[in-house]
């Protein structure tokens, strides 16, 4: 009996050592969550390197995970407009709804790019609120990790010291990371580019790379063969020294404007997970700066 | 700046004119030349100081423009900063219009039915040649921080039909949800969808011979999701019961009750399942039906009494490591059982005509009807998808005073229809599509139809996310 008591007691008495449940909407954001929380926090991927996080099924296994999240951690920015609210609203957890400090979007703790001019579909798949490929430069991921670590602190408040010491950690770690690419890199300020789709404008805002032509006629619009035709003539007037893809993205467009035009097509890794090397986030970018500099040689 | 530089020039100016102005004839031609000196080398000493402050000046000037250009950098970067993105467009609420038509080739039949089953509910096409289909406008938005809104009216000529209308808890605790107003049901697969968010360009035979299109109903659903990996979803809903296979029957408390569960998960990264089963129970009250007796004569009546239906339903998704953009592939299929048990009356259409069921016949009647559907649809190439559906109905037992009803009334007589559909359809973009789609329709007795559609599908505005 006596025994028994103890046990209860335990049950009862014990604190609840739950670690933060976090649901990542994209892979960056989930190496970033463990970056700050360590052992405290379970992350959950909703997806992978190798899929368009524009266009994802709204799976019931997302819909499960979602209903255990403490904290959901997303780009925003509309990129997960086809998928997210579906999940928002059919798991039924009101601690991510939108306003909610479970509801952490990283694009608005960042100056975003390529605003549209017009708001109209027929120029594409084009986001209101600017581009929404963030995470291609570094120094957004230190921008979005100083808010994670705050909005982590506010909803697990026991571990808000551990989070704070985590992320000045990392931020130190991320800083002398970032001056070493930037020194790496170096050469490849100025460098003309051709993309297969424009989710790189932040990679080339921070390394000085001069976006010259994108593979589809429009955002998210998959070209035409008349349409890379136009693009390889313009490659000819203003030539490019490689065309970028990001690793979800079917390499036959790139691989067949490389062949024309006699140049590297380098797929770069885009997030964690999206090559062998880009294990985490200092991986990732090791990883997009050497290949990069290969596309240079 | 400008003004101290003529100051300058001024004091110049000034002692030149002092000097100048001095009588002549008081100086000789040595203290001229020395006087002139002392000015050439004020003016240059001058000079050199004016420059040299310029310079300074100069300077100054443009490290406080570049620093007042960081300051507006700065403070811009802030202002975008801050500025609120959420996941739906700033307008509220988020408006959708859907704009849907088709042409229809298809044989000349006077009244189409589905041989063996009494039909209700409304059901669109039928119509050959060009047509229209119901225009969907939607609104939804987030109430407040408790509730969610939506509201979806079909619009045809003379008339906008409220397909639903109801607010849903955005989280109520412990996975709970509860939607009130008027909704689609959660009973099976298809039933959530509106019509442009089919795979094929009609509705299948199954939910045609169920409910018509879909069933929805005023009331109240409650939803539970289990905190577990694996997705189980139970639902039980109750509510007014008006639509097919129930009737209004003025009264209080509920007049249907539904309820199922559903699970779902993922096998690898490339296949995801959901699977359900669900139960709809209501009644029905002097529902009225038409069709004809072997003599070909037209009847009318009239069904009252119990109608259950079971129904399961099983999808299956599959794209090469999740990313649907090239290829992928979908899988989905129900089965229905429904049985029905009351009193039935039928009579003359025309008194002037008599029938089988002249001088208004009523009695027990008695059935027990199932059928289904299976469809799979393949994302061969980006934009392009193709897919196969089969159709089939089986007609079962129906009784009528003992006897099988198809001696009195020949359209509900023992025939099990089934369809065979093959479909093509183009996307250019998640928001439009054009569809192809050919089907042998055999679901009337004695008829091997050929119908031929092609359909688009256009979507204005905040296209609201589609479900699995």
């Amino acid at each position: 009996m006596k025994r028994f008591l103890f046990l209860l007691a335990l049950v009862v008495v014990a604190p609840v050592q739950a670690a933060l449940n976090v649901f990542a909407c994209e892979p960056e954001w989930g190496a970033l969550a463990k970056e700050i929380g360590g052992d405290n926090v379970k992350v959950y991927l909703a997806t992978t390197a190798m899929q368009d996080p524009h266009h994802i099924e709204a799976r019931p296994s997302l819909i499960a995970k979602m209903r255990q999240a403490d904290l959901i951690v997303c780009t925003g920015a509309e990129l997960e407009i086809g998928w997210l609210p579906v999940l928002l609203s059919e798991s039924g957890n009101a601690r991510v709804q939108p306003g909610q400090p479970g509801h952490f979007e990283a694009a608005r703790y960042v100056a975003l790019l390529e605003k549209p001019a017009k708001l109209d579909r027929s120029e594409g798949d084009v986001h209101a609120a600017g581009n929404p490929h963030i995470q291609t430069d570094p120094r957004n991921i230190a921008k979005v990790a100083s808010a994670l670590a705050r909005m982590m602190a506010q909803i697990d408040s026991a571990n808000a010291v551990k989070f704070r010491q985590r992320e000045q950690d990392f931020q130190s770690r991320w800083s002398q990371a970032i001056r070493n690419w930037e020194a790496k890199a170096a050469s490849l300020r100025g460098v003309p580019v051709a993309v297969q789709h424009k989710g790189f404008p932040y990679l080339q805002d921070w390394l000085g790379l001069k976006e010259v032509v994108a593979l589809e006629p429009k955002p998210g619009v998959d070209p035409s063969a008349a349409y890379l035709a136009q693009v390889v003539s313009g490659l000819k007037t203003q030539p490019a020294k490689m065309i970028l893809r990001a690793a979800y993205q079917s390499d036959r467009p790139s691989r067949w404007l490389s062949e024309r035009a006699g140049i590297p097509a380098v797929e770069l890794p885009y997030t964690v997970g999206g090559s062998a090397r880009a294990n985490d986030l200092f991986g990732l970018f090791d990883d997009t700066i050497e290949r990069l500099l290969n596309g240079l040689k | 700046m400008h003004m101290f530089k003529l100051g300058k020039h001024a004091l110049l100016a000034t002692a030149i004119t002092i000097a100048l102005s001095t009588p002549a004839h008081a100086v000789t031609d040595a203290e001229w030349s020395a006087l002139k000196d002392e000015i050439q080398k004020m003016k240059a000493a001058y000079e050199s100081r004016i420059s040299e402050l310029e310079t300074r000046v100069k300077s100054a000037e443009s490290k406080a423009s570049a620093a007042e250009d960081k300051a507006v950098k700065v403070e811009t970067r802030a202002a975008q900063a801050e500025q609120p993105k959420s996941t739906t467009s700033r307008f509220n609420p988020d408006v959708s219009l859907i704009l849907q038509g088709k042409y229809a080739h298809m044989d000349d039949v006077d009244e189409r039915h589905l041989t063996g089953f009494m039909q209700g509910g409304h059901d669109h096409g039928g119509e050959r040649g060009f047509s229209l289909d119901h225009t969907e406008l939607s609104l939804s938005a987030n109430v407040d921080q408790i509730f969610r809104g939506y509201a979806n009216f079909a619009i045809v000529d003379e008339e906008i039909e409220v397909e639903e209308a109801w607010f849903q808890t955005l989280g109520l605790g412990k996975g709970f949800s509860l939607k009130g107003g008027r909704f689609l049901s959660a009973l099976g697969y298809q039933n959530e969808q509106h019509p442009h968010a089919w795979d094929f360009a009609d509705n299948n035979l199954a939910y045609k011979a169920l409910f018509g299109e879909g069933y929805g109903q005023d009331g109240l659903q409650l939803k539970w999701l289990a905190p577990t990996d694996l997705f189980i979803e139970p639902f039980v809903e109750i509510g007014r019961g008006a639509a097919f296979p129930g009737t209004d029957r003025n009264r209080n408390g509920a007049g249907a009750v539904a309820a199922g569960v559903h699970m779902g998960g993922d096998v690898g990264t490339s296949n995801s399942w959901r699977a359900g089963v669900s139960h709809l129970r209501t009644k029905a009250s002097e529902r009225e039906f038409e069709g004809h007796d072997p003599a070909d004569v037209e009847v009318v009546g009239d069904f009252t009494g119990k109608s259950k239906t079971w129904l399961a339903d099983f999808v299956w998704k599959w794209a090469p490591n999740g990313n649907t953009r090239t290829n992928n592939f979908k899988f989905a299929a129900e089965y229905f059982r429904r049985d029905e048990s009351g009193t039935l009356n039928c009579d003359d259409a025309d008194l002037a005509d008599p029938s089988a069921c002249t001088g208004a016949l009523s009695g027990a009647y008695k059935s027990d009807q199932s059928g289904m559907y299976a469809q799979a649809v393949y994302q061969f190439m980006p934009q392009w998808r193709a897919g196969y559906r089969y159709d089939k109905l089986w007609r079962g037992d129906a009784d009528f005073n003992g006897a099988d009803i198809g001696g009195m009334i020949a359209s509900l007589g023992d025939y099990d229809p089934s369809r065979h559909s093959l479909m093509l359809d183009w996307s250019p973009s998640e928001f439009s599509r054009v569809r192809l789609q050919y089907s042998k329709d055999k679901s009337m007795d004695g008829q091997s139809e050929n119908q031929w559609f092609v359909q688009y599908i256009h979507s204005l505005g905040a296209h609201g996310a589609h479900k699995f």
